[in-house]
């Protein structure tokens, strides 16, 4: 299939997912979905890194609340269009990924988890110190009543937003999976060191790979404020983005942009299932569960059940072995 | 001019005696990651889980949170071994140690913290011991016993593990299997084996760890993660698996740690430690004392 109608195919789910949304009817729908949805950009942007190159980022909420936070610090300051907070939000976060793995990404792959994982501790420090974006206190952003230019609810249209930056992060998660990149991706992840003996520019593409996955954290984070609507450090860095991401590309599977996909949907809708019904904390104790339990027992993921496909894609991209 | 030599001694005093501290938190990292080559991010989790133990005994039996937790090393002990043994046989032996291991102990590490929630609740817990109030002065120099008392264990343990490396016949393994688990092999001994020991022994150190982080500061189940910066910089900066290196390194964040709290501020020492692990990075990843 080629990128383009791959796309069209993603804009037509994605309407009929929104149409489908509208039909129902009822808000709970809206603020259940966008945290479903928010999960699909994040658990995608996640696998960019980790499924592609094999590389851990545990720091998905230093990434994702720098993205959040760069919607206080604009709102406060001059209040632009969500689009571009969203954009400032990537743009954040994607220059925090590159300078992370500018320092660490040259050595073996387990510092760069280390440094991820210190990093959101530290970003978290930083921001609880800054007085501008409300400090330990946590900021307060006024959701507008009404979407601009469109005849949608607010949450409606964060909801909109977020549809959308599914269909971003799918359509170039795919679009690495069947270019060069993916390919020199893929080499990193299975022998980095023949990778680099041939000629592939380890280092570059991994710089890469790292923008962009921690760029769409951080779109994914932008429109936060205006979900949650008051913004404080223990919130935006929670540990729960964290075990959430990393566990929905592994349990769906890492190979392919299918996974995150099943993954987020399964997990995020059981989420907020469980949420409801029986408690928060415990539903996070599922998870953690099923994260272990996944990478012990079906190392593939759910896609790894249906293995045959699977394999023989897996095959191509490894150059035929 | 008078004050300010005071706070200076005073902080590098408690910066030395917080480093002790450190470094018996961060003594089982530096076995399981410095020399077994296991990136167990959980540590931090397993410690809070012998805070509580201590905890527990403390409270319910008003016993010395430091004896309890001796006792409880046992148990620490058979917690490693059976997380090792998982382990090896999903991560190890199909070689996927990087991505799928890391997730896995990132998972035990959650999974850890979201229990303790359950059970124990977010609120802060604290223990009863005759050393916890009191201090001593030398001079103008204040020596907490709160912090004195933890600085000595460390001590205690560092050298007892020193002498278990250097000396007996399993300790030396351990190092072998560090350098050249290949060439074990040969010499007929199993590097599984030795592994699953040493990784027990890390994980058992986390028990003593435990009680002496809760004897320092009251704890809650999240407290554990400030805790993975910290341990990982000094483990790396003491060049891995080094027992002395961990501990002058431990000893330099502390101080390093006290002087930012004292002038700038307490809320700024957590980013102390993120500072020094990735500068320790991009300058000498080997560590101060690591071989190259």
């Amino acid at each position: 299939m080629r990128n383009t109608t791959f796309v069209a195919l993603l804009v037509v789910a994605a309407s009929v997912v929104f149409a489908a949304m509208m039909w129902i009817h009822n808000g709970y729908v809206f603020f259940a979905g966008y945290v479903v949805l928010q999960y699909i950009v994040l658990a995608t942007a996640w696998n960019i890194l980790g499924g592609y190159t094999g590389y851990v980022n545990f720091g998905i909420a230093a990434f994702f609340a720098c993205g959040a936070y760069s919607t206080v610090v604009l709102e406060k300051l001059w209040s632009p269009p969500l689009i571009v907070m969203i954009l400032a939000g990537g743009l954040v976060s994607g220059i925090i990924g590159l300078g992370t793995g500018y320092l660490t990404l040259r050595l073996r792959g387990t510092f760069f988890g280390i440094a991820t994982l210190a990093l959101a501790v530290v970003a978290q420090t930083l921001i609880t110190n800054w007085d501008f974006v409300g400090g330990s206190r946590g900021a307060y952003i006024i959701r507008p009543e009404h979407a601009p230019l469109l005849p949608l609810d607010y949450i409606q249209y964060l909801c909109l937003w977020m549809l959308i930056l599914s269909v971003v992060a799918l359509a170039t998660a795919r679009a690495i999976e069947h270019s060069r990149l993916g390919v020199g991706f893929a080499t990193i992840r299975d022998d980095e060191l023949a990778a680099e003996a041939s000629g592939v520019p380890t280092l570059r593409l991994k710089l890469i790979a790292t923008v962009l996955s921690g760029g769409f954290m951080g779109m994914a984070g932008a429109p936060l404020p205006f979900y949650v609507t008051y913004l404080d450090p223990s919130s935006g860095f929670n540990l729960s983005y964290a075990v959430n991401t990393i566990a929905m590309p592994l349990i769906g599977g890492t190979s392919s942009w299918v996974g995150p996909l099943i993954g987020a949907i399964l997990l995020g809708t059981l989420q907020q299932v469980a949420t409801v019904t029986i408690s928060s904390a415990l539903s996070l104790l599922i998870v953690g569960l099923m994260l272990v339990g996944f990478v012990v027992a079906a190392p593939n993921g759910i896609i790894g059940w249906f293995a045959p496909a699977t394999r023989t894609r897996m095959r191509r991209l490894r150059g035929g072995r | 001019m008078d004050l300010s030599f005071n706070l200076l001694g005073n902080a590098i005093m408690s910066g030395i005696l917080l480093g002790g501290f450190y470094a018996a938190v961060s003594i089982g990292v530096s076995i399981s990651f410095g020399m077994l080559d296991i990136v167990n991010i959980a540590q931090p989790a397993f410690i809070l889980l012998g805070s509580y133990v201590a905890y527990i005994a403390n409270t319910w039996w008003g016993a010395d949170p430091i004896l309890a937790s001796v006792i409880a090393m046992p148990l620490f002990y058979l917690l490693g071994v059976a997380i090792y043994t998982v382990y090896e046989i999903s991560f190890e032996r199909r070689g996927d140690t990087s991505l799928r291991g890391l997730s896995f102990f990132f998972g035990l590490l959650f999974i850890t913290e979201v229990t303790l929630v359950l059970v124990f609740g977010v609120d802060y817990r604290l223990v009863e011991a005759r050393y916890i109030g009191p201090s001593f002065f030398l001079g103008q120099i204040e020596f907490p016993l709160r912090l004195l008392v933890p600085f000595l264990v460390a001590l205690v343990m560092l050298g007892a593990l020193q002498l278990f490396l250097s000396r007996s016949f399993l300790g030396r393994a351990v190092q072998a299997v560090a350098q050249d688990p290949q060439a074990l092999r040969l010499m007929a001994a199993n590097p599984t084996r030795i592994k699953r020991i040493a990784f027990g022994i890390s994980i058992a150190t986390a028990s003593l760890a435990g009680a002496v982080l809760i004897i320092i500061q009251p704890v809650e189940p999240s407290v554990g993660r400030d805790y993975i910066g910290r341990i990982f910089a000094i483990v790396v900066l003491g060049g891995l698996g080094s027992m002395s290196g961990t501990l002058v390194a431990a000893i330099l964040l502390g101080i390093a740690e006290n002087f930012t709290a004292t002038f700038y501020g307490p809320s700024w020492s957590p980013a102390v430690s993120f500072g020094i692990l990735l500068l320790t990075l991009a300058v000498r990843p080997s560590g101060l004392f690591g071989r190259a």
